[in-house]
């Protein structure tokens, strides 16, 4: 901490006014330069989400109407809709039970020696590119079965989705209120009873939460998808999740890489789509999480 | 645990409850037995599905270990149809464009999180935090798609010939190109995507700090930015390099973004404005169609190229987190 120097030379003055001079003048002007630099990256990152999502609707809304969103090709998008739903809940199925499973591991059960490990596992889980996790579920479905399938990518999605999942179900049984788990064990309850009927009721909104932001997530990865997924045909509605799935991400990928008008028009139309699902999911489950923090503390 | 009768009672009732209770700490017993290894189970599971990730890639990119060693690090030519396979160009060109990322990513987004954690009054703070997150929510296929149309254009009918005018004495400012699928395109994408990281970890350090420290300093007559630079800096500086080290491991492994925005060379150069092609890229681009055996797994060497490098800076970015103090790394 730099304070002002005294100059020798100029003598105390009990009748000068109270204003900064001198290197106290350039300490606050240095500050206030430093304090507008922050409020202008503040501004800069929201405008670029700005200029984005403004890109997005005004091209995306002209596309949109009734047959867009509900007819198959060539005019509209609804078995990428489908498609993309269908992965997306099968990767839900999959990564739900296994993300709480780990949190409560973590809070419940793991000692002061395995924690440590499993939450390295976590962060590495998360921080591993996408595209690892589609050249894994690549090499160990399809290649095995010779055929890719919205199946092989509703596995990556999982993937993807567990670590998301069981760092926000951690989060909110860690709030889960001290007195609650002591009442519990003070009456006799066994650790499993308390754990189904005490623990995770009180955390549940916490889970959906979680749960909702991994879908946002999942819903908009293309990686694993154009790996696993993106052999499907064109045309109708695809049920079968043993086939390839036409699905949002691939085809905003696939109309992004041929040099077509119309095809970029679709392509923003989906885009719209996309992004309207993933930022109501983001807001809605940080409404829940609001209103459930409260209601805990 | 479970409250018991004594033993041995001789009341009727009291021996039913007994035997009741009996069976109902048995059907404890089992419970939370299972419960436990339930939980265990999901634990490990994870665990072996990371060790299966990393053996599988590893497994596959044999082949083209085997042909090309380390030598495949140095060697810049990748030809398909030759079944000539080198990676230089591509990490050269992943390397860049993550330094780039966080070269601008980095202190731009310290200073939102500044501003987030320090300055804002908390109205703003209530907005403007959860915009910067939702940037972090937008898919990356739809920021490639904009960087594409709309960026791209941009930078190469205004920014790039202007770069490039003034500064392009330095290699790295190149003659620009007229598609606008550039390296820089992809650097840039891939810093809006870092910011959001490094900003919202390092927003939760800042806010930690202990503000008896903040106060002191501000007491002794620092200013505002003089307690940042004094107090709030030197003490979470291992986790604002945490922070920057995932927004790294973002960066090196983003596919689909810098795939639409960079143009898919894979020659080594290090002009900005020329297209290029990172590892997690060309995966994305060649992997659909692959010709052959070996480009299979020289697409596999490059994914635990990928992998060795992705995971290392998780790890470094726990481990300096952990290490050195400061809230831990998310």
């Amino acid at each position: 901490m730099r304070l002002g120097r005294r100059d020798p030379s100029q003598e105390f003055d009990p009748t000068q006014p109270l204003v900064a001079t001198g290197n106290l003048r350039r300490r606050h002007f240095v500050s206030r330069a430093f304090q507008c630099l922050a409020v202008a990256a503040a501004v800069g990152a929201v405008a670029v989400l700005v200029i984005v999502v403004t890109a997005v609707v005004s091209h995306g809304a002209s596309a949109i109407n009734w047959d867009f969103i509900t007819k198959g090709a060539p005019e509209g998008v609804g078995p990428d809709l489908v498609g993309t739903a269908i992965i997306v809940g099968i990767a839900t199925l999959i990564a739900m039970p296994v993300g709480v499973l780990i949190a409560l591991f973590l809070t419940e059960y793991a000692g002061r020696r395995s924690t440590r490990p499993v939450q390295l596992l976590l962060d590495v889980m998360n921080g591993m590119p996408s595209i690892i996790i589609a050249v894994f579920a690549y090499i160990l479905i399809v290649e095995a079965t010779k055929k890719e399938s919205g199946l092989a990518g509703a596995f990556a999605l999982s993937i993807i989705m567990v670590p998301l999942i069981a760092r926000g179900t951690q989060e909110v049984l860690n709030l889960v209120p001290r007195p609650q788990r002591e009442a519990a064990d003070a009456l006799g309850v066994a650790r499993w009873r308390s754990v189904l009927t005490i623990i995770l009721p009180a955390a549940r909104a916490g889970i959906v939460t979680s749960t909702l932001l991994s879908v946002a997530r999942a819903a908009g990865e293309t990686a694993p998808l154009l790996l696993l997924s993106s052999l499907f045909k064109d045309e109708t509605f695809q049920f079968n999740p043993l086939e390839p799935l036409p699905n949002v991400p691939v085809r905003i990928f696939q109309l992004s890489e041929e040099a077509n008008p119309e095809g970029f028009t679709k392509a923003w139309g989906l885009s719209l789509i996309l992004i309207v699902i993933i930022l109501a999911l983001g807001l809605g489950s940080r409404a829940l999480l609001n209103r459930s923090k409260r209601k805990m503390s | 645990m479970s409250a018991t009768p004594p033993a041995g009672s001789a009341s009727l009732k009291l021996a039913r409850s007994n035997r009741q209770s009996d069976s109902r700490k048995r059907a404890d017993r089992v419970g939370d037995l299972s419960l436990r290894l339930i939980c265990t189970a999901a634990a490990v599971l994870a665990a072996i599905v990371l060790i299966l990730i990393a053996k599988e890639v590893i497994e596959g990119a044999q082949p083209a270990f085997a042909k090309y060693g380390l030598s495949f690090i140095t060697h810049e030519e990748w030809a398909p149809p030759l079944e000539v396979f080198g990676g230089k160009g591509l990490i050269l060109g992943t390397l860049i464009t993550s330094a780039m990322a966080l070269a601008i990513g980095a202190p731009v987004a310290i200073s939102i999180a500044i501003f987030l954690a320090l300055l804002a009054p908390d109205g703003v703070r209530n907005v403007v935090s959860p915009l910067v997150e939702m940037l972090a929510a937008v898919p990356s296929v739809i920021l490639g798609f904009w960087g594409l149309l709309i960026l791209g254009p941009f930078l190469a009918g205004t920014v790039e010939p202007f770069l490039h005018e003034w500064l392009g004495f330095i290699p790295l400012f190149g003659t620009p190109q007229t598609t606008g699928a550039s390296i820089f395109n992809a650097g840039l994408i891939l810093t809006i995507m870092v910011i959001p990281i490094i900003a919202s970890v390092s927003r939760d350090l800042f806010m930690a700090v202990p503000s008896d420290l903040q106060d002191g300093a501000a007491a002794l007559g620092s200013t505002r930015w003089e307690v940042i630079r004094g107090v709030v800096l030197p003490t979470t500086l291992s986790g604002m390099l945490a922070a920057c080290l995932l927004g790294l491991g973002r960066a090196l492994g983003e596919a689909i973004a810098v795939s639409q925005v960079v143009g898919g060379g894979t020659e080594s150069h290090i002009s900005l404005f020329r297209n290029g092609g990172t590892m997690a890229s060309l995966i994305a681009l060649q992997f659909p169609s692959a010709i052959s055996a070996l480009h299979y797994a020289s697409l596999y060497y490059l994914a635990a190229l990928l992998l060795v490098i992705g995971v290392a800076a998780n790890l470094a970015a726990s481990y300096v987190g952990h290490r050195f103090g400061g809230a831990p790394a998310r």
